[in-house]
């Protein structure tokens, strides 16, 4: 941020003069919430990110490398999986746990990111909505899937 | 003014005496009264082999141009005064030894804190944040006749961080601090660390919510860049995680 520069005029000795500080800050804005909100996010990324380690890592080796691999998924190969509760259960928690800790991860990082309080609050709506409907979407395709659909 | 013939400055020809190396010392200057934007200025500086950065700084000072202005007071890394960010690491100038930093160096007043002049920042936001973590005995019952006792073993959980002199290298080295200055930064949670463990106090429940806060530790991330600045050798993002872990297991 600049600071602002006031110009003495009309003297033989004219400069610029800058009231200092530079960039004086308002008191922060400390003390104010009383939640553990901040330290249950905290715990939250650690105990998802273990657990994601197992979901994802099995998700990949199932989809990418065991028979075949990646060739032989299909519609059925899904409708398959899907028939047992086991693999609904694990493709759930992986959406929830993934979706939340990315979120989570964003939120962290507008926090640490973005300067204005206001960009800070649009950036944060723009990716809670995204949130919500992605959650929505994917958990409505868990439950609902049909296997005879043609 | 006389001049002293103690420490010679490069004559006409550019030749200085045997024992003496010259190297370049950029300094970022700013001159509320004069400039709009900082600037760098460099220096040719004789230095001699044992020479400390804050000497080179006295030697620009006080032979080639006194206007330069920092903080300096003890001069020997105990008052915390001069730490300054050179060649883009937070160091004390009183500690490190030019034959260390290369024949071009880089100095520059430490980072998120308002600058005022030249090398010398505003500390009050540091400071604020260091009174907000209520850092002095907070002790029940009543007060005892004699001294408050504790053995050495109770002594020495937090002896690590009562080696603080509060220089802000951690907390302006700090990236999170850097674009926030709500947060309480390294040097406030070191020295609520060293109360928070010391058996003879009793605020520890307090200075925990303080740190609880948004602005508080949850916002560390790690970077380790406030322990590689501690010119005490503070492990601070370990006291850091300390008051972290005694967060969540806290009872209540």
């Amino acid at each position: 941020m600049t600071a602002p520069v006031v110009t003495v005029t009309g003297g033989p000795d004219e400069r610029p003069v800058i009231a200092p500080p530079r960039t004086r800050r308002q008191r922060p804005a400390r003390g104010r919430s009383r939640s553990n909100f901040e330290m249950y996010a905290w715990i939250f990324m650690r105990m998802s990110g273990l657990l994601l380690l197992v979901l994802v890592l099995g998700h990949l080796l199932i989809m990418n490398i065991l028979d075949g691999g990646v060739q032989r998924v299909n519609f059925a190969f899904v409708a398959g999986r899907w028939a047992s509760p086991f693999w609904r259960t694990w493709d759930l928690a992986t959406l929830w746990l993934a979706e939340l800790h990315g979120t989570n991860g964003l939120r962290v990082i507008i926090n640490d990111y973005a300067e204005r309080d206001g960009t800070r609050f649009w950036l944060k709506m723009l990716l809670y909505t995204s949130t919500f409907f992605v959650l929505l979407l994917g958990t409505l395709v868990i439950f609902t899937f049909d296997p005879n659909l043609s | 003014m006389t001049v002293t013939e103690e420490r010679p400055v490069p004559g006409p020809s550019g030749d200085v005496a045997d024992h003496l190396r010259t190297v370049t010392v950029k300094v970022r200057r700013f001159d509320p009264e004069v400039d709009a934007e900082p600037n760098w200025q460099s220096f040719e500086v004789p230095v001699e082999k044992g020479d400390r950065l804050l000497d080179a700084l006295h030697q620009i000072k006080w032979y080639q141009d006194g206007s330069l202005t920092f903080r300096r007071s003890c001069a020997h890394g105990v008052c915390g005064s001069d730490a300054m960010r050179i060649n883009g690491v937070n160091r004390l100038a009183c500690k490190v030894l030019v034959k260390d930093l290369g024949d071009e160096i880089l100095v520059e007043p430490i980072k998120g804190l308002p600058v005022l002049k030249d090398l010398i920042v505003d500390m009050e936001p540091f400071f604020e944040a260091y009174r907000s973590v209520k850092p002095f005995l907070i002790a029940d019952g009543r007060e005892p006749t004699r001294e408050r006792l504790q053995s050495a073993e109770d002594r020495a959980r937090f002896d690590d961080t009562t080696k603080c002199i509060l220089c802000a290298a951690c907390t302006t080295s700090c990236p999170v601090f850097w674009n926030d200055e709500s947060y309480f930064g390294p040097a406030a949670i070191v020295n609520a660390h060293r109360f928070i463990f010391d058996s003879r106090d009793d605020g520890a429940d307090e200075r925990l919510e303080i740190l609880n806060d948004k602005e508080g530790v949850w916002r560390c991330r790690t970077t380790f860049n406030c322990t590689d600045a501690c010119p005490r050798g503070i492990e601070v993002t370990k006291a850091i995680q300390e008051v972290k872990r005694a967060l969540i297991f806290r009872r209540g």
